[in-house]
């Protein structure tokens, strides 16, 4: 599945990184603690957090994560925005909490 | 090939920014991508221990055709007690490091889990030297 069939089935508001909607979706991870993130999350995960700062593009990228899902109608910062347009990797946004959006992820990548 | 960051206090913002351009080296050296992810974990960890706990430093890479050898040297103020800082869970973190998501006592232990070989020196009151080997074949 493409970042791009995520928003359009989950009804996503992309912040930032629109050239990366193409990007192929392998798996989610949750977490807010950068480390675990860095230590545990797989290429092509896409990754849930209530974390805005610039640092989260930083791990996503390293990690080659498909897109990044705001929780809550959080915001990014400006730079984190920035960054995630030149990486062209995708910054999405949520009005739901996390376990209600990581229960439709959850469907959704597993076909219920 | 010999390749030097500079690392400076509390900058958050630039953050992973030596673990990316070693990243884009090893991957244009053509080196097993599983081989650069476990670089790229180790040496984001060390970097961002420098930003969050040193007064600054310095990254630096040297890779040859086996292996790549990463220093992160800081000018202090240094680790009374290695063992401890070594495991999960133990952390010295602000707690305004810790609402950014750092500061879990994850990062050395993460560390250690994807290089070959470790050696963390320190000093209290001059610096410490994180040194991470990992082959690359």
């Amino acid at each position: 599945m493409k970042v791009q069939e995520l928003v359009d089935k989950l009804g996503l508001k992309v912040l930032a990184g629109k050239n990366g909607l193409d990007r192929e979706i392998d798996g989610c991870y949750i977490s807010d603690l950068l480390s675990d993130v860095m230590g545990n999350a797989q290429e092509g995960n896409i990754w849930i957090t209530l974390q805005t700062h610039k640092n989260v593009m930083a791990v996503a990228s390293l990690k080659e994560m498909s897109c990044i899902i705001l929780v809550k109608d959080l915001g990014a910062n400006e730079d984190t925005i920035n960054q995630a347009n030149e990486e062209e990797l995708p910054i999405l946004q949520t009005s739901l909490p996390t376990f209600e959006i990581a229960g439709l992820v959850y469907n959704l990548l597993n076909n219920k | 090939m010999h390749l030097e960051y500079t690392v400076i206090e509390g900058d958050f913002v630039n953050a992973g920014s030596a673990s990316s351009a070693i990243k884009k080296t090893l991957k244009q050296l053509n080196v097993n991508p599983s081989i650069v992810k476990r670089v790229v974990v180790a040496l984001y960890e060390a970097e961002v221990n420098a930003i969050a706990h040193a007064y600054g430093g310095v990254v630096t890479a040297d890779i040859d055709a086996g292996k790549i050898l990463l220093r992160v040297i800081d000018k202090g103020p240094g680790i009374p007690d290695i063992d401890w800082a070594m495991q999960e869970g133990n952390s010295t973190a602000s707690p305004e490091v810790r609402n950014m998501g750092f500061g879990a006592g994850m990062g050395l232990p993460n560390i250690k889990k994807n290089v070959d070989r470790l050696n963390v020196q320190s000093t209290v009151g001059v610096g410490t030297t994180v040194e991470m080997e990992v082959n690359l074949s």
